[in-house]
C-alpha cells in the first residue's frame, strides 16, 4: 500500500502542476466562473427596470401632470413624453420604448365625470415575459395613483380590496438573488464536467495515457490522481463564488456552510463520474468538449430550474430535468441561501445527488481499463 | 530464478492473431503470428504502413485484449496475468508519452515514483540517464520545448527509470534527425550490453533494422519473413545491380526499369539506377529498354532494403503500391500535366527558383542567414537538414507566406516582394501533414482544392477526373480520407497540390513515415513530373529522399554548409576504410565539421 500510495503522490504532484502551468485550466476554473457572475451578478436580470416608457399626453393638465409624476417616481420607468400617439408610435417602432401610455385629449375630463377614465396602455409584446412585468407594473401603478387621489380628496378608496401582497424567501423580489446561488451549480459542472472530460481526453490525444497503463500505476490511482485535483479546484470554484455572491451581489445567505459544503462535494462528485465517464468514450478534446457541453453544461443551464422554472415546463421536459444533477442542486442552493436549511428540500435532493455520484462514479470506474480497445 | 538450464526466450508468441471493426467487417490486423525473441538480443519489427507492427507491440504490452493466441513475456502469460508481466516490461508508445507542460526532472521524477523507484536507488539512476541521453543540462527545461530528439531520448529515459527486462518501442526514431537517431541506437547497444536487455522494436527505417540480431517482416497482419538481417539480405544476393545508361536520363531509365518484367525494384541512388532482378530472371538488356541503347550493368552486393522490397512484392497478397498503375513517365507522354515538352538541354535559361543571400530574422534569431541557390526548370532540388535547420522558414519565404527580411527570392519569374500572388499562382504545395480535409470524401477534397484555385467547369471536372484516374483513386472516390491508409492519403495530398497544374512543386517531408514502397511509388510520380517540366524543392531530414535529388544544399544553423549533386556530396567522405559512404554518412560529416569552429 505504501507503494500505491508513492505512485498515488506522484501522480497528484504531476496533476497539480500541469493546472498550474496551463492557463486554460485555472481559466476555465476561476476566470469563466468569475465572468459568469459578473454577467448574471450585473448584467441579466429578470425585473424590468429603467423600461423605456412613452408618455402621450395630449391635453396637459395638472391631473395628468400627477399620474406622470407618479411614473416616474418608480424605479421602474425612465419616460419620454409625446404630444401625439403617431410620433410615439414611431420610437415605439423603432424599439426606442417598451411601452407607450396615452392620456387622450379628455382624459381629465371623463375621469371627473365618471370617475374613471380610459388610459391607453400599449406593450412591447416580444418579450411576453418583460410585456407582462410591465403590464402589471402599469397596473399597479394606476391603482396607487387613484388609491392616492381618491385619499387626498377624502374620498372612500376607489379599489373595494386594499392587495397588500407579502412575498417570501426573497423578499426584495430580485431575480439576481436566486440567479446568483443557481451559478455555483454551473461553475461546478464547468470544473468537475468540462474540465475533467478535457484534460484526460488531452492525455489520450498526447499518448501520455497509452504509456501511463503500461506503468506499475493501477487504473484506479490514475482516476484518483484525477478526481482529486479538480475536486478541490471546484470546491475552490464555489467557495469563490459564495464569496462573490455574498459580499460583492450582497445575496443573502440563510444556510449553513457546512450543508453548503456537503451538498456541493456531493454534486461535484456526480459531475466528476459524468467528466470521467465522458473521456472514456471521447478521445480527443474536440469531442470530448462537445459531449460535456451537450450532456452536461446545457442541461446544467436550462434543465436545472436556475433560469427556467421546471414547474412550468411540459410534463416531458420536465420528466427528462430528473437525470440531471444540477437539478437537484440548484433547489438546495436555492433553498440555502433564501430560505435556510430547509431539511425536507434538502434531504431528498441530497440523496438524489448521492445516488448520482455513486452511478457516475461507479460507471466511469467500470468502464476504464488499463487497455486500450 | 534463471538458474534453469534452458534458456527461455524473453518473448514467445504463438499463433496471435487480432481484429479490429465490427464482426460485420472485420478488419485483419494480425493473422496467425508465431515468433520468439531470445534474452538479451535486439529484434526488429519491420513491414509497409499498416501491416500490423503498433497492434502486436500493443498486445505484448497488454494494452489490446489477446483475441487469440499466446503471448508469454518472460515466461508470463499476458493474458492471465496482464499486471505481472507489464512489471518487467517498459513500452514507449509512438508519441513518447511525456508531459508537454512538465520539465524534463519533471517527467522523469513523475515516472519514477509511478514506477517505485526508491529515492536512494534514483539519485545514481537519474544521473546515469542524465549521463546516457545528454540531457542533464536541460533538466529545468519544459519538455514540450525540446526538439524531436532529445523528446525522444526523454521519452526512452522515463521508459528506463526502472530497468525493464523486454523493452518496446514503437517507431522511436520517426521524425527525429539522423545524429539523435544514432545517438538512440548507441543507448540501446549500451543498454543490451550491460544489463542484458530484451529490445523489440518496431521501425519503419531498414538501417535500423540491419543492425537488429533479428527481423521479423509483418505484412498485411502475416509473418513473412523472420531471420537475421545479413541472411534477410543475402535473399537477393546475385540479384541486385547498379545500372546506367548513355543517352538515356537517370530517370528515364529509371521508369523504364521500373516496367521491365523481371525486374522487381528500382530506384535511383546518384547518378545510377539500382534494380533487383526476380528469381532466375536475367539481368535487363539494352535492346528490350529502347534500340541502339548501351547499358553499363555491373553487380552490387545485396541491400537490407533490396530484400524488402522484393519480399513484399512477391509475397501472395500484392501490395497497394504494386497495384496502382505506373505513372506515364516517359517524355512523350508526360500525362495531361500540361508542360508536355521536355527540358531543353541546353539549361541555360532563367532559374526558376532563384535565392540570393536570402535572410530571415526573427528578433534577435537568425533563422535563415544570407544562403542563396538557384534551381533550373525540371529540377529536383533538395533542402536538407535537420530540425531547426532553417527548412520550413525558407520554404515559407518561397511560397510566399513569410517576407524575406533581406536578398533576393524569385519563384518562376516573379519577385516574391512585389508579386507574391502571381507567383504562388504557379505553385503547388504539398505540406508535410497532407492538409487535406479529414472529414471530407476524396472526391469533396478534390473537388475543394480544384475551385480553391479557380477552376472551371470544363476544367475542373476534367482536372478531378485526371486525379482520380492518375493515382487510382477512382475506387476510394467516396471514401473519408481520414480514414484512407497513409499511401492513399499522400496521393491524395498530391494530386490537390497538382490541380492547378504548376510549374513549380514545393514537397515539406514528404515521406516522413511513409514505407519504402509507398515512398518507391511517390517518388515514381514525383520523377515523371519532373521529366515533364515541372520543378521541385523539397525539404527532407530523410536521407533517403536525398538521394532522389539532382541536387542539394545542405543546411545547419540557417546557413548552406554545401551543395552540390548527392554522389559529389558522397564523394567528399569518401576514405580508404570507408569507401562506400551513405548520404547520411555525408550528412552527419558535414555538421560535424561545421560544429568544429574553422577547422579548414
Amino acid at each position: 500500500m505504501n507503494e500505491s500510495l508513492e505512485r498515488l503522490t506522484g501522480l497528484l504532484r504531476k496533476e497539480a502542476l500541469q493546472i498550474l502551468r496551463d492557463p486554460s485550466a485555472l481559466a476555465i476554473a476561476f476566470v469563466l466562473p468569475a465572468m459568469l457572475l459578473i454577467i448574471f451578478g450585473y448584467g441579466v436580470t429578470l425585473d424590468p427596470h429603467r423600461v423605456a416608457l412613452a408618455v402621450v399626453v395630449e391635453q396637459p393638465d395638472a391631473v395628468t401632470h400627477s399620474f406622470v409624476a407618479q411614473l416616474r417616481g418608480t424605479p421602474y420607468f425612465t419616460t419620454e413624453s409625446f404630444s401625439t400617439i403617431q410620433s410615439a408610435d414611431r420610437a415605439f417602432d423603432a424599439d426606442r420604448v417598451s411601452a407607450i401610455v396615452w392620456f387622450r385629449s379628455d382624459f381629465t375630463r371623463r375621469l371627473a365625470s365618471r370617475g374613471a377614465a380610459p388610459l391607453g396602455i400599449i406593450v412591447n409584446g416580444v418579450d411576453a415575459n418583460t410585456a407582462r412585468l410591465i403590464e402589471g407594473y402599469l397596473q399597479q401603478t394606476w391603482a396607487n395613483w387613484l388609491a392616492m387621489r381618491s385619499r387626498e380628496r377624502g374620498l372612500p378608496a376607489g379599489l373595494p380590496i386594499d392587495l397588500e401582497p407579502r412575498i417570501r424567501f426573497n423578499p426584495a423580489v430580485r431575480s439576481r438573488d436566486y440567479l446568483v446561488p443557481g451559478l455555483i451549480a454551473i461553475v461546478m459542472t464547468l470544473t468537475g464536467a468540462l474540465l475533467t472530460a478535457l484534460v484526460i481526453a488531452r492525455e489520450w490525444e498526447r499518448g501520455t495515457l497509452e504509456a501511463l497503463m503500461v506503468t506499475r500505476a493501477t487504473i484506479r490511482e490514475i482516476l484518483l490522481a484525477k478526481l482529486v485535483p479538480y475536486f478541490l479546484l471546484g470546491m475552490g470554484g464555489m467557495v469563490a463564488t459564495l464569496v462573490l455572491a455574498v459580499w460583492l451581489f450582497g445575496v443573502p445567505f440563510h444556510g449553513s456552510l457546512l450543508v453548503l459544503t456537503g451538498v456541493s462535494a456531493l454534486f461535484l462528485l456526480a459531475a466528476l463520474g459524468m467528466g470521467l465517464l465522458i473521456s472514456s468514450v471521447a478521445r480527443n478534446q474536440f469531442v470530448a468538449g462537445q459531449i460535456a457541453i451537450i450532456v452536461t453544461f446545457l442541461p446544467a443551464f436550462i434543465l436545472s430550474g436556475f433560469v427556467f422554472d421546471i414547474g412550468s415546463m411540459p410534463w416531458p421536459i420536465r420528466l427528462l430535468t430528473h437525470v440531471v444533477a444540477a437539478r437537484y442542486f440548484v433547489a438546495t442552493l436555492q433553498s440555502l441561501f433564501l430560505a435556510g436549511d430547509i431539511w425536507s428540500v434538502i434531504l431528498p435532493n441530497a440523496l438524489a445527488l448521492a445516488v448520482m455520484a455513486f452511478v457516475f462514479l461507479g460507471a466511469a470506474r467500470l468502464r476504464a481499463r488499463k487497455r486500450l480497445d | 530464478m534463471a538458474a534453469a538450464a534452458e534458456p527461455r526466450p524473453a518473448l514467445r508468441l504463438e499463433n496471435v492473431s487480432h481484429q479490429f471493426g465490427s464482426h460485420a467487417h472485420p478488419e485483419t490486423a494480425l493473422a496467425g503470428v508465431s515468433a520468439s525473441a531470445a534474452a538479451g538480443t535486439v529484434t526488429g519489427l519491420i513491414g509497409p504502413d499498416g501491416a500490423g507492427k503498433t497492434t502486436l507491440l500493443r498486445l505484448v504490452a497488454g494494452l489490446l485484449r489477446l483475441q487469440s493466441g499466446r503471448i508469454e513475456v518472460l515466461g508470463e502469460d499476458v493474458a492471465g496475468n496482464p499486471d505481472g508481466a507489464r512489471a518487467r516490461l517498459g513500452y514507449m508508445p509512438q508519441r513518447f508519452g511525456l508531459y508537454e507542460d512538465l520539465t524534463v526532472r519533471e517527467n522523469l521524477e513523475l515516472y519514477a515514483k509511478v514506477q517505485n523507484v526508491p529515492p536512494q536507488a534514483w539519485t545514481a539512476r537519474g544521473s546515469e540517464l542524465m549521463h546516457m541521453t545528454g540531457l542533464a543540462p536541460f533538466l529545468g527545461r519544459l519538455s514540450g520545448r525540446l526538439s524531436g530528439g532529445m523528446k525522444q531520448k526523454l521519452g526512452l529515459a522515463c521508459t528506463l527509470v526502472r530497468i525493464p527486462e523486454l523493452l518496446l518501442l514503437d517507431e522511436p526514431t520517426v521524425g527525429v534527425d539522423p545524429v539523435s537517431r544514432r545517438e538512440l541506437w548507441a543507448i540501446i547497444d549500451h543498454l543490451v550490453r550491460t544489463e542484458g536487455l530484451t529490445v523489440l522494436v518496431s521501425t519503419s527505417y531498414l538501417d535500423e533494422a540491419e543492425r537488429c540480431e533479428r527481423v521479423l517482416l509483418l505484412h498485411e497482419g502475416r509473418l513473412v519473413s523472420a531471420t537475421d538481417p545479413s541472411e534477410f539480405a543475402a535473399q537477393t544476393s546475385g540479384r541486385s545491380f547498379q545500372v546506367s545508361a548513355e543517352g538515356m536520363g537517370k530517370r528515364r531509365l529509371q521508369a523504364e526499369l521500373a516496367q521491365t518484367p523481371g525486374v522487381l525494384d528500382a530506384t535511383i541512388q546518384g547518378s545510377f539506377v539500382r534494380i533487383v532482378t526476380a528469381v532466375g530472371a536475367p539481368p535487363p538488356s539494352a535492346s528490350a529498354l529502347a534500340p541502339g541503347l548501351t547499358l553499363n550493368i555491373t553487380q552490387v552486393p545485396p541491400r537490407f532494403e533490396d530484400s524488402f522490397v522484393a519480399l513484399l512484392k512477391t509475397d501472395g497478397a500484392v501490395s497497394l503500391a504494386a497495384q496502382t498503375p505506373a505513372p506515364s513517365a516517359s517524355g512523350d507522354a508526360a500525362g495531361p500535366t500540361a508542360h508536355r515538352t521536355a527540358p531543353p538541354a541546353a539549361a541555360e535559361e532563367e532559374p526558376v527558383i532563384l535565392a540570393a543571400q536570402l535572410t530571415r530574422r526573427f528578433g534577435d534569431f537568425l533563422a535563415v542567414d544570407a544562403i542563396s541557390f538557384a534551381v533550373r526548370r525540371g529540377e529536383i532540388f533538395g533542402l536538407l537538414g535537420a530540425n531547426g535547420a532553417g527548412k520550413s522558414t525558407t520554404f515559407r519565404m518561397l511560397c510566399g507566406l513569410l517576407p524575406a527580411t533581406s536578398g533576393t527570392l524569385r519563384v518562376a519569374g516573379y519577385d516574391l516582394r512585389r508579386a507574391a500572388a502571381s507567383a504562388r499562382a504557379r505553385i503547388g504545395y504539398m505540406a508535410q501533414k497532407f492538409s487535406l480535409y479529414g472529414d471530407l470524401s476524396v472526391l469533396e477534397n478534390l473537388r475543394f482544392f480544384a475551385s480553391a484555385y479557380r477552376l472551371r467547369d470544363p476544367q475542373r471536372r476534367a482536372r478531378i477526373d485526371w486525379a482520380l484516374e492518375e493515382f487510382a483513386l477512382g475506387a476510394h472516390a467516396a471514401a473519408v480520407s481520414r480514414e484512407l491508409p497513409l499511401g492513399y492519403k499522400q496521393r491524395l495530398a498530391l494530386a490537390c497540390a497538382l490541380m492547378h497544374e504548376p510549374q513549380i512543386l514545393f514537397l515539406d517531408e514528404p515521406t516522413s513515415g511513409v514505407d519504402p514502397l509507398a515512398r518507391r511509388e511517390f517518388w515514381r510520380r514525383i520523377n515523371a513530373l519532373a521529366e515533364s517540366g515541372v520543378t521541385v524543392l523539397v525539404t527532407t531530414h530523410f536521407m533517403e529522399e536525398a538521394e532522389y535529388c539532382d541536387r542539394l544544399a545542405v543546411l545547419a544553423q540557417g546557413k548552406v554548409l554545401a551543395s552540390g549533386d548527392p554522389d559529389s556530396l558522397k564523394a567528399r567522405v569518401r576514405t580508404a576504410d570507408h569507401p562506400q559512404p551513405t548520404m547520411e554518412d555525408a550528412f552527419i560529416a558535414l555538421l560535424e565539421a561545421a560544429a568544429q569552429p574553422h577547422a579548414a
